[in-house]
């Protein structure tokens, strides 16, 4: 059928499509819930998340941290949405039988090898910097990507555009390497 | 129902179609970058395409409340050049790490662990980048339509257009 794909999935259009209309479902949603729309987002989780796991250690450290304190260290609607995008994406998997244990993925082992430590430390270092990035955007590929862009801000398009420049110019330098 | 429910239950459907798209692979997302798989793309734009219509539509009905983030030019330049850096070594963007490892990709668990760090490292920085970098030039919570002086209508019109170019290409070379 038209929405398949050849080996497996969905056809990307289609469920890009249905993801459209997701976040149009859930601007109306959230905004008749929480009386304030919300929009589809994952990074700034990552801020309480690590919030969370801080005051474990460093209490005091966190009540004091500026940035704390403007995005709040609690479990929110975005928090639940990206706990849930572990959920669906384990539903889909299983009932898909598209599981499936990957400790390097494959481009990675044609470039640095079939070593896991050195995924790790890649894969690491890699979210890092991401993740400094995104938060000094104000941004990821949900939040500016598709959320920003839906809406036509003009930070969402800049923050798209330069996420792929960014990320083109190091897939390019990785690729030299390798060959 | 909460919000918490609503958020989880919103982001069980997310999971599900972000898997069901094929785009929780590291494969896919640094094959994008190398213009070799288009998968990632392909999906991004067809949600952007049918939300852009939706959201307009929705807000000139009163329904809903367009949220822009504001267009801080040091900001979303250089954070995004830096996102773009680390997601070509981390294969991942936050949510589709998440994704990734629920279907079994256990190597996504190095990445969202050096995201945590990331992210409290950027809060220890926040206060020095708040006086440098985020001050250089603040454009506020702009739209691309007021900026220009045009109808939503019209800009949605050109992205479409450019998807469409961009789908066609991606299809042509069978990418």
């Amino acid at each position: 059928m038209f929405w398949q794909r050849k080996g497996g999935g969905w056809n990307p259009y289609f469920a890009g499509a249905l993801t459209g209309l997701l976040a149009l479902g859930s601007a109306v949603a959230t905004t008749k819930v929480m009386g304030k729309t919300a929009y589809l987002g994952a990074s700034t989780t990552f801020v309480r998340a690590a919030g969370l796991v801080e005051r474990q250690f460093l209490p005091e450290r966190v009540e004091k941290n500026a940035y704390f304190q403007k995005e709040k260290v609690k479990v929110d609607w975005q928090f639940m949405l990206v706990c849930g995008i572990f959920v669906g994406a384990l539903i889909g998997a299983l009932t898909g039988r598209d599981f499936d244990l990957e400790g390097v993925p494959p481009l990675w082992r044609e470039r640095f090898g079939p070593r896991v430590w050195k995924r790790a430390v890649g894969g690491f270092a890699g979210g890092v910097v991401a993740m400094f990035g995104a938060r000094l955007a104000d941004g990821c590929p949900s939040g500016h990507g598709l959320s920003g862009a839906m809406q036509l801000s003009v930070s969402g398009l800049v923050a798209m555009v330069c996420f792929f420049a960014g990320g083109v110019f190091v897939a390019k330098y990785l690729d030299r390497v390798r060959r | 129902m909460n919000e918490l429910v609503l958020g989880l239950v919103t982001g069980c459907l997310f999971g599900f179609l972000l898997q069901k798209g094929g785009v929780l692979r590291f494969d896919r997302q640094v094959g994008a970058l190398l213009f070799r798989d288009m998968t990632i793309i392909k999906f991004m734009f067809s949600a952007i395409l049918v939300g852009s219509v939706g959201l307009q539509l929705l807000s000139e009905a009163g329904l809903i409340a367009l949220s822009h983030k504001p267009m801080n030019a040091g900001g979303v330049v250089v954070g995004g050049l830096l996102f773009g850096v680390g997601w070509a070594f981390a294969g991942f963007c936050p949510g589709t790490a998440v994704g990734a490892l629920a279907e079994g990709r256990w190597h996504a668990l190095f990445v969202i662990v050096g995201m945590l760090v990331g992210a409290a490292l950027f809060a220890e920085a926040y206060p020095f980048l708040k006086e440098t970098v985020l001050a250089w030039k603040d454009f506020g919570r702009i739209a691309l339509p007021q900026t220009l002086g045009v109808s939503p209508w019209h800009c949605i019109a050109v992205l479409w257009g450019f998807a469409a170019v961009c789908f066609v290409w991606c299809e042509f070379k069978g990418v």
